[in-house]
Parts: structure tokens; sequence; C-alpha cells
């Protein structure tokens, strides 16, 4: 599904309103751009702060290039349990994912259903958690009654289905011609069969969509894990990522680097190191599938 | 002959068309199963436990089995001054947050609908949504990094002769640091359904527009504006829904005893009560009030929205 963002070019800007309008012109993209540096700097910034020497960082000497270049920093923080957070982050992102897609699938096909006799009473289910929820502490006391706490499933199932996501792929769905799934019905294909046969392969512009937006959440997300989760060896990075900058947890593993090596890495440079390894993932995969993320506000937006 | 009537009566009855239609449909519900597992497990048995606001809580005893407490909560609630603390902060925080953000994607939308480059238009487009998808960990993380005693922003105001400012724990500086970061978050990624808008805003208005001797700005005030003032109108709505629920996450992030007395909001109230210090009851009730309140605001501005401007979400 490729959407168009870009509103059709009015013709001839320049010749119109002459002086002014140019004046205008150059100032609008001197603005712009001023506007991509100042999206891009605190990136940038980080980068070169987590490769710079600790002492100068914090002499304020690192502002528009790295200084005394080390890899020690780095080299530091993966001493630590860093890959164990890492690793444990995969796994809620990919099962988490996975969750979410195959539920949110199950869910979205029968409300496009005409024929289905219940439509309209689950239609109205999901529709109502739009609008009102139990809140923090109800669904808190949820998981904890259903024996959830500090379990992988307390970060999934909680979440299994983001309505919003649902019905963006129930709006896909529904725009399936009907006589293609009358057709396989009369083959004597049941639904299961015509979800995960037909109309799951046919909507995969739209699920791609939905995995990524479903992923980046997973990745991205801290506050349930920090609700549930107890066991540190159960932390998501973005815990880890949060204890780095509330308590100065890092400090321990600092000694551990030796005391040659103490000015090299501070507290500063292992949260910017931090920082860059946790959203690596993102910054990698983000430039190719930038425009499937925009196509997903763009089917969400006409939903209604 | 007269057997017909009673069966075929028989046959069409309620009870028997009924498991007719959920004999036809068994797939359909059968596939609904665990979506609807799903809601009432994790939507609907948390509603039910709101009712832990009007009851004694005792863990032992589980929600249906504490004894009913009535309004008391509601009473503390009400009488509690730190309450009404944070419920000022939290309408102050986001009118101040909705009166920065809500614009700011807007005037970006239209300046970048003024660049006649696709390819630098696209570039600023791709560069500009990228905030977005990075952790709210990661954006505080960086705000921390920037706004340090000896950070980037203090050694500029050092260099120019100003003086060290403790931005990241004065109660001044909270409300800037946290609404900037916010239009540095979104202002990209918010501006897409403006972009789309525009792009839907009828070309020959313009050319009626220009005949009738209107220059770019006239244009913008009186055929851009008005034609994308629809989906203005929808968002300001979503937004007016989301005005009592300010995200927990950021400001959690970024509060300390220095900027406590601003930043404390409703729904770290709610955390700090109920998951920290286990007073169920006294937080889910101000859990509670906030979802009502917020309830009441979409219901507001869609009303007021439908007679004014004849756009609503119902």
């Amino acid at each position: 599904m490729t959407v168009n963002t870009h509103a059709a070019k009015r013709p001839a800007p320049i010749r119109e309103g002459g002086v002014s309008r140019s004046v205008f012109v150059a100032f609008n993209y001197f603005l712009l751009f001023l506007m991509m540096l100042v999206t891009l700097y605190p990136l940038y910034l980080t980068v070169i702060v987590s490769i710079s020497n600790g002492a100068n960082v914090m002499r304020g000497e690192v502002g528009i290039l790295p200084v005394n270049v080390t890899l020690e920093t780095y080299r530091n923080i993966f001493k630590g349990d860093i890959l164990l957070y890492m690793r444990n982050s995969v796994l809620y992102t990919v099962l988490g994912t996975f969750v979410n897609i195959v539920m949110s699938c199950l869910c979205a096909y029968p409300l496009t259903r005409k024929s289905f006799c219940a439509r309209k009473f689950y239609t109205a289910m999901v529709t109502v958690t739009l609008f009102f929820s139990g809140g923090m502490v109800p669904m808190y006391l949820a998981v904890n009654t259903f024996g959830l706490m500090d379990s992988i499933w307390a970060l999934i199932l909680p979440g299994a289905i983001s309505t919003y996501n649902m019905i963006i792929i129930r709006t896909a769905f529904a725009s399936l011609p009907d006589s293609l799934i009358e057709s396989a019905q009369l083959d004597g294909a049941n639904d299961l069969t015509i979800l995960f046969r037909i109309v799951i392969p046919l909507s995969k512009a739209t699920l791609s969509t939905m995995v990524l937006f479903y992923a980046v959440s997973h990745w991205n997300s801290y506050f349930d894990a920090m609700l549930y989760i107890r066991t540190k060896t159960k932390y998501p990075l973005q815990i880890h990522l949060r204890n780095l900058l509330v308590a100065g947890i890092a400090s321990e593993e600092l000694q551990a680097a030796g005391t040659g090596q103490a000015f090299a890495v501070t507290e500063r440079t292992m949260r910017a190191a931090t920082i860059i390894v946790s959203t690596l993932p993102i910054l990698i995969v983000y430039p190719f599938v930038q425009r499937y993320f925009v196509s997903g506000v763009m089917i969400g937006s006409v939903k209604g | 002959m007269t057997a017909s009537g009673p069966i075929r009566a028989y046959k069409n009855s309620l009870p028997n068309r009924a498991i007719k239609a959920i004999r036809r449909d068994r797939w359909l519900f059968l596939i609904m199963l665990l979506p609807t597992a799903y809601y009432v497990l994790f939507c609907y048995y948390p509603m039910f436990g709101i009712l832990v606001a009007f009851k004694n809580f005792m863990p032992k005893e589980g929600i249906w089995g504490s004894p009913w407490y009535g309004l008391r909560y509601m009473r503390m609630i009400f009488a509690d001054s730190y309450f009404w603390h944070v419920f000022i902060n939290t309408i102050v925080l986001n009118l101040a947050n909705l009166a920065v953000t809500f614009p700011a994607p807007i005037i970006f939308a239209l300046l970048l609908n003024e660049v006649g480059s696709l390819a630098y238009k696209k570039t600023v487009q791709t560069i500009t949504y990228l905030p977005h998808f990075l952790s709210v960990v990661v954006i505080v993380g960086m705000i921390n990094d920037m706004f340090n005693s000896t950070g980037i922003v203090n050694t500029i105001v050092k260099s120019l002769g100003g003086e060290q400012q403790s931005f990241l724990t004065s109660a001044g500086w909270f409300r800037p640091l946290y609404i900037g970061s916010n239009v540095w978050t979104n202002i990209g990624w918010d501006s897409i359904i403006y972009l789309a808008a525009l792009s839907g805003v009828d070309m020959q208005l313009y050319e009626a527009a220009r005949i009738d001797g209107a220059g770019r700005w006239k244009q913008t005030l009186h055929v851009t504006l008005p034609g994308i003032l629809p989906t203005i109108v929808i968002m300001l709505i979503l937004a007016m829904g989301r005005i009592m629920n300010v995200s927990f996450q950021k400001i959690w992030l970024m509060m300390n005893g220095g900027n406590q007395q601003v930043a404390d909001v409703i729904s770290t109230y709610v955390y700090q009560r109920g998951i920290v210090k286990s007073d169920f009851s006294y937080a889910t009730g101000v859990n509670l009030f906030q979802s009502l309140i917020s309830l009441f605001f979409v219901i507001i501005t869609n009303t007021i929205s439908r007679r004014a401007t004849e756009t609503s979400l119902w």
C-alpha cells in the first residue's frame, strides 16, 4: 500500500509573489534544515560521548567532535550483563509480537464477516475498551490474581491485543472482496482455513506494518517490566537503561574496569553507550521500513 | 396438513433459530474464543476491579470478598490536599503541553507543504519522523546528558557568560523540558496526518483564489486552513480525551526531589500510592476519578465540535 503524503504540487511556487516569495522560500528551506539539525544532534552527541574519553566529556570538551576516541566504554558495558538483557528484550519482542499478530488477526476476522450473528455484540465489546479501562491498579491486581507476577507472560498477555491496531487490521480484512471468501466457502473451506490461507496472505502489507508497530512498542517498553518483573535476570534492556539513568548502578561495573581506565570510562559515557546499543536495532531498521510506518498511520486514519 | 403449522412454528422459534445460527457460525465463535478470553481477562476483569475503590480491599479475600466501604475512600480523596495538588499539576502540564504540541505539527506540515523539491521534503520527513521510534528511556537519557550540570547546554550557557543552571532538578525548568522534548519527539510524526489532509485539498480552490487575487498567504488562510479544519478538529477531540492522562512513563523518569512539586501528576501519584505503598483502594479511586473526567472531556469536546463545525467522532 503506497500512500501519498506529499501534497500535490501547487503550480509555479516562485513566480507569484516576487521577491517576498523568494525570501520566504529561502527562509523556509533554512528553517527545515535547522529542524533536521536539531532532530539529529542529540543522537549524534550521544554517539560522540560514547566513544570519547570520559574525562574530556566531564570537562565539557565534547560537543562537536569526539575527543580522545576510545572503545573502552563499549568493551566495558559488554563485560556486564547487557547481553543477557538484550537477549531478554529480543525474546519479549519476538514472542510478544507473534502473540499480538495472531490474536489481532483472530479478533479482526470475525468482525468483518457481515453474516456473523454475534458481530454487533463483539464489536461493542471491543469498542468499549477504547474509551474506558480499569486503570493501573486493577490491572496490577488482575495480573497478580492470574499468577503472572514476575513471569514473561506478564509482559505479553495483558497487551495481547491493541484494539487500535486490531481495528486497522480489520479495515484491511474488510477491504478484501466478499466473493473471494464465499467461493472458498463453496469449496468447503472453514473460516479458520479461510483466515490463514486466504485472508492473512492477502493482507501482508498491512500486517507487516502492524508487526513493526507492535515490535517497536515491545522493544521500547519499560513500564510493564517495572510493574511486573522482580528477578534481575529477566529484565529487558530498557529497565537496565532506566536503572543506569536513575541510580549510579554503573559505578560498580566501573570499579571492575580497574583504576588505570577509571577516567576514560565514566557513568556518563556508559549511559551514552548503552543508549546507542539499545537504539541501534531501531536505527538500523528504520530507513528501510519508514514508509511502512507512514502507511500504517494512514490506514489508521481512514478507519472512521 | 394440520401438523405442518406447529412444526413450522417450532422451526422458526427464537431458540431454534439461535441454535441454527450458532451452528452455522461455529467456526467464527471458535476463532473469537481466544480474543474474547483476552478482553474478558485483561480489559473487563480489571474494569470490574474498579470496585476495589468502594471496598476495604484485603488481598486474601479477593475483590468480591472484601467488605464494602461505600464512598469512604472517595471522601478521603476529595479531602486530600495533595490529591488536588497533583490534579492541578496534571491539568496545567497538559494544557501547556497541548498549547505547544498541538499547533506545532500543523505549522510544520504547512511549511513542509511549501517546499517545492520533493527530495528535500522527503529527507526532512525521514529525519523528523525518527525520534517517534525512540524509547522514552532513551529520550530522557539524552535529556539528562544534555542538560546535566556539565552537559552541553550548561557548557554553552557558561561560555556565553551565563550562570550554570540546574535544569534537571529545578521546578521551573521541568515543564519547558517536558514539553520541549515532546515537540522534538513528535512534531514530525504528528504532521503526517495533516500532510495527508493537505494533499486532499481541492486544487481548483487554489485556482479560484488566485483568480480572485489572493496571494500565497491569503490562499493558506482561506483555502488551506479551512480545507484541513476537519482533521484539526478530530485531532483536537482526541487530544482532549487524553487531557487527564499524561504519559506516566516519561514523567516518572524525569521526576526527582527537585522538581516533584510540579512534576507529580495523577498517574505518578496513583503509582506511588497504589503500587509502591500498596494502598490499592485509594489509588484505584483516584484512577477512576481521572477516567471519568477524561470521558467527560471527550464527550464535551465532541458535542461542542459537532454543534460548531459539524465534525465529530460520533
